[in-house]
């Protein structure tokens, strides 16, 4: 299979990573390379088969309601590139 | 004696024949002189270390030390370490200091282990050749033109160039196996759930493993001891009864320690594609266990083949939007112009991602979007199970499955670059592992015309981790393939 | 051209719980920006996110989601099917239920508060990020803006009463989005639907829709067609305006979080919870219209919340507990009910409101009210009506303890049913008002009502009325 740019520009959008047109050709080559191989599985015959999501069969364990985390704001704002008031900042939210 | 495996080291150190400040610093002189030309570590603080030992040393003289107590290791940079740098490889995070540590590092910690440094990898731990790191590649000590493995490439070349007894690395389709073999050291991957994955920057969250290396497998045992333990903070960690690792390599051996042992052969381990110098030397291998008083029997895997596509299509998929988090709000890189939000993701993450690490969001993304899901993701997801049964039903008839851990021994650095599905066919042994879940152990067992290693993978079922480490530590104790050293290594030594 | 409305509503519950869904972190309102946002709530790299439920991840970017997915229920909800009952003008109405689903809460966008370097930024607080939400979605079964109101407000009643919201709007924890289109009377197919999202007060749901309806027709009728979209409500301008087009429609990519493993529910937690469960509304409000013929306005006062109907049982209960309380010819419980559900709707609900007040916090228990309406006309009729309503504002003052026996007798209120006594009075009264008796006697009853007043103002109203009533009658020769 072959992806065009175009749909190689679409998901390039919604994973918000911005590719160059130079970029693109040799995303466009390698991605076509790799999904050959992927394109390999396509081939067994998987009807009626329970997908599979865990590496184990296990189910979710529950907790108490209870509140255990206290304010580290200033700890975890320590690597932020933009805050302010303790709010972090980005490009204004139009809506 | 500084070289030397965890299992001689702690009676040193316990006997005070050997102080944790000595060792320490003797290894950091080793780091020092030889980091430059293999570029294995990202960070390290000797100072700190020195802190460590001497605690360590305190905690020893008060005799309330664990086996571990004092011996030095390194964390792969994939692991949350506070107040340590933690890059995960990437120019996205090159300033990220840790605000926490990871639950194996914390438990590590807590045994008493001196942290030395932190490991490069793989940017994210995609790759398998530690080539990908924005920090620049691992070199393999055994000859520094070829890759050491990857992900977790800088700490199998740490503990193969005797850098540190010990590392950690994470394992999401072979990443600690396959370095460990290309590096000539052990590398385990425990079951999936066994150490919880909690500071583990995510890449696959279904298969993310962490796992540690050392010389032998009994160092592994006694790394794993310390490292495996429920934690309510990672929801797929398992809650199950303690358990020691090593009690099978405690128990008297005999001419056949291995008796009752049946080994499965799968024919897919064994067919084309496999480098003759590998085969001969896993043929060997296999001779030994024999030797050793275990049968072997052929089994089947079926769609074993398919396991790199369906590995690809999950792993991706998963990693797409793990690392979604990496959008330059709260930390790590943020473009320094763009002209509005959107434009801000778009630029930061082209930035701080390097191009593997794109192409697999990429690829990610793909096999998620509207209707391509069924396709790709659900698809991979149902041979994912049927590959999973063939497992199980393999396990009906052995204890452990044997096989190469990679087609070929270490190939040239740049040699796989341009060509991602020749780098992804190298990982064709051990994803299934990681799809599957189940345990499985890298040892040396040869060296290939280059005189490069060579490495035998060991699997076993779920939570098989002490039956497959007594299988390797027989193997080990038979044959001395675990001992050699990097003969440039010994040199610079000597130096 | 006749139009029909055709609504179906998306209602986001914030859950009561004291911690996040996937944290330790607290849910409570108002904290200071991201000071209750912990190492999973900001999505720090190596969080694995813990505990609780819920199945699949829904990827978009934007600032105030953290981990650029929502966790959420999304091929297998918590709960599929189900209905709600809502009773408008017209009459009682089932709107079904599609499903009900756990999902986590994002952040907020904070425009204001920032220096003026930063006014070109927004402000990001993830304080609310991580908190438990129940999201219940409607079928398109309602067909005006008033059924809609109703459902939202029936839901409001549930989710408070079986205690799992705690239904506050102005800090965003009950939200209704709500999906409006238009068709031609008889048309089986729907119209194209917008979705206006995160109205957050009824009245402004019922404007929204309202509007939206107008909008859609007029855009129909001008010879247009309406666009799938989503669409923000401005209370401000009272208006809907557009915020996405369909084009520009999110691919979600929903896959299962490979972080969680599912939740599972098992028999025993299922049982345990509908042992657990109370008597909802619904089934309330029909048995105090069966049981103690209440009007049906009146039953559904009383199960507005469950505080309320809880009080007016309360009440009944321990009116009927007092001794020697007379009963009409209705049955008791009848009679008790009523009376009980006049005092509870309109005396203390007038305090209720005047306090902005709800009826858990009421000075005045239902033990107490009980013992007020005791002394009332048809019990022992000790104190007139109106004496009562300022006994009962004395309760509220807490006056004497609030114990109602105490201020009637400190203020010595007790009604003078002496016929001797009360003789006296009209014999003063009549003599001090000789044209007034005229006029009654010329035949204006009106008089004798102004005659029984001057009765109560100088027995300072303690006097009986029925028994002034009758002597005065008496004594007029009448
Ligand atoms: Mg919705
Ligand atoms: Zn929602």
């Amino acid at each position: 299979m072959a992806l065009s740019s175009a749909e190689i520009q679409r998901i390039a959008h919604l994973a918000r990573i911005e590719i160059t047109p130079a970029e693109a050709v040799d995303v466009r080559a390698k991605l076509d390379s790799i999904f050959d191989l992927i394109g390999r599985m396509r081939a067994v015959d998987t009807a009626g088969i329970v997908p599979m999501s865990h590496a184990q069969d296990v189910t979710l364990p529950l907790r108490e309601d209870i509140v255990t985390e206290t304010d580290r704001r200033e700890l975890y704002q320590s690597v932020s590139p933009a805050v302010q008031n303790g709010l972090y900042l980005v490009p204004k939210v139009i809506e | 004696m500084f070289t030397a495996p965890i299992a001689e080291l702690a009676p040193a150190l316990a006997s005070k024949r050997l102080s944790s400040v000595e060792l320490t610093t003797a290894l950091f002189d080793r780091i020092d002189a030889l980091n430059p030309r293999l570029n294995a570590f990202l960070a390290r603080d000797r100072k700190r270390a020195l802190g460590a030992a001497r605690a360590a040393d305190a905690r020893l003289a008060a005799g309330n030390a664990s086996p571990l107590t004092g011996i030095p290791i390194a964390h792969k940079d994939v692991l949350m370490t506070a107040g340590w740098k933690t890059t995960c490889g990437s120019r996205m995070l090159e300033n990220f200091v840790a605000p926490y540590s990871a639950f194996v590092v914390e438990r590590l910690a807590d045994a008493g282990m001196v942290l030395v440094g932190k490991t490069n990898m793989d940017e994210f731990a995609m790759g398998s050749s530690s080539e990908t790191s924005y920090f620049g590649p691992v070199k393999n000590p055994w000859n520094v033109d070829y890759v050491p493995g990857g992900s977790s490439g800088g700490s199998s070349a740490a503990v193969a160039a005797r850098l540190v007894p010990a590392a950690t690395g994470t394992d999401t389709g072979g990443s600690i196996r396959q370095p460990a073999a290309l590096s000539g050291v052990c590398g385990l991957k425990p079951t999936y759930g066994v150490c919880s994955r909690y500071g583990l920057i995510a890449f696959a969250s279904s298969l993310d493993t962490p796992g540690p290396f050392a010389q032998t497998a009994e160092d592994c045992a006694l790394l794993l001891n310390a490292m495996a333990g429920h934690d309510p903070r990672d929801s797929t960690s398992v809650d199950r009864p303690r358990e020691d690792y090593a009690r099978l390599l405690r128990a008297p051996g005999g001419a056949k320690p291995l008796a009752g042992v049946r080994i499965g052969l799968p024919k897919e381990y064994f067919g084309d594609g496999i480098d003759a110098d590998v085969a001969a030397a896993v043929d060997a291998a296999l001779g030994e266990f024999r030797k050793l008083g275990a049968t072997t029997v052929e089994v089947t895997l079926p769609n074993l083949d398919l396991s790199v596509p369906v590995y690809y299509v999950i792993a991706s998929a998963e990693a797409s939007s793990n690392l979604a988090r990496f959008d330059g709000v709260r930390y790590g890189h943020r473009a320094a112009k763009y002209d509005d939000l959107t434009d801000m993701y778009k630029k930061t993450r082209a930035e701080g991602f390097g191009a593997e690490v794109k192409r697999r969001i990429l690829i990610g993304t793909y096999v998620l979007s509207h209707g391509y899901y069924d396709a790709y993701y659900l698809k991979a997801q149902q041979v994912r199970r049927l590959i999973a049964e063939g497992f199980q039903r393999a396990y009906q008839q052995c204890d452990l499955i044997l096989g190469p851990t990679a087609p070929t021994a270490a190939f040239k650095l740049g040699a796989k670059t341009s060509d991602p599905v020749q780098m992804y066919l190298n990982d064709i042994f051990t994803v299934a592992g990681n799809l599957t879940g189940a345990p499985a152990i890298s040892i040396p067992c040869g060296f290939d015309r280059n005189g490069l290693p060579i490495g035998l993978q060991l699997q076993g079922n779920h939570f098989r981790e002490s039956v497959i480490l007594n299988a390797a530590h027989r193997y080990q104790q038979a044959t001395d393939w675990q001992r050699r050293e990097p003969a440039d290594i010994a040199l610079e030594t000597a130096r | 051209m006749s139009w029909e409305v055709v609504i179906g509503l998306e209602t986001h519950t914030q859950l009561s719980t004291r911690s996040k869904i996937f944290s330790g972190a607290s849910t409570a309102f108002g904290a200071p920006p991201n000071t209750q946002a912990s190492a999973v709530d900001i999505a720090l790299p190596g969080v694995t996110i813990n505990k609780r439920s819920v199945f699949a991840r829904k990827n978009y970017f934007y600032p105030d989601l953290p981990k650029g997915y929502q966790i959420s229920q999304y091929e297998i909800p918590v709960v599929q099917g189900g209905s709600i009952t809502i009773t408008t003008k017209d009459g009682v109405k089932t709107v079904r239920l599609t499903r009900a689903h756990l999902e986590e809460d994002a952040g907020k966008s904070l425009h204001e508060g920032l220096s003026q370097a930063a006014s070109a930024m927004t402000g990001i607080d993830l304080n609310r990020a991580g908190t438990p939400l129940l999201e219940i979605v409607s079928e398109p079964d309602m067909r005006s803006a008033e059924e809609a109101i109703a459902y939202a407000k029936t839901l409001h009643t549930l989710v408070r009463w079986i205690g799992i919201c705690d239904g506050n709007m102005q800090e965003g924890n009950f939200r209704c989005d709500a999906n409006v289109s238009v068709r031609k009377a008889g048309d089986a197919k729907l119209g194209t639907r917008c979705e206006i999202k995160n109205v957050n007060s009824f009245r402004f749901l019922q404007h929204a829709i309202e509007f939206e309806v107008r909008r859609q027709i007029q855009v129909v009728e001008d010879g247009g067609t309406v666009e799938q979209e989503t669409r923000l409500y401005d209370p401000d301008l009272d208006e809907t305006r557009s915020m996405r087009t369909k084009e520009d429609a999110q691919d979600y990519r929903y896959f299962p979080d490979p972080d969680l493993p599912p939740l599972v529910i098992d028999e025993a937690w299922i049982e345990r919870v509908k042992a657990d469960l109370p008597e909802l509304p619904v089934a309330m409000k029909a048995r105090f219209e069966k049981e103690y013929l209440l009007l049906p306005e009146d039953a559904t006062a009383l199960t507005s919340t469950r505080a309320t109907g809880d009080y007016f049982q309360q009440t009944l209960a321990e009116l009927a507990g007092i001794p020697n309380v007379p009963y009409l010819s209705q049955s008791p419980d009848v009679a008790n009910a009523k009376s009980v559900a006049n005092w509870v709707i309109n005396e203390l609900g007038a305090f209720l409101n005047n306090h902005q007040t709800d009826i858990e916090n009421s000075p005045v228990s239902p033990a107490q009210l009980a013992q007020l309406i005791a002394h009332t006309g048809p019990f022992k009729g000790t104190i007139s009506h109106k004496v009562a309503k300022d006994v009962l504002a004395a309760m509220w003052a807490g006056e004497c303890g609030g114990d109602a026996d105490a201020i009637i007798v400190a203020r010595g209120l007790k009604q003078i049913s002496d016929a001797g006594a009360i003789g006296k009075t009209v014999d003063e009264v009549i003599a001090a008002n000789a044209p007034i008796v005229a006029e009654y006697k010329a035949g204006k009853e009106k008089a004798f009502n102004s005659l029984i007043g001057k009765v109560m103002t100088a027995t300072k109203g303690k006097a009986n009325p029925s028994q002034v009533n009758a002597i005065l009658r008496k004594k007029l020769g009448a």
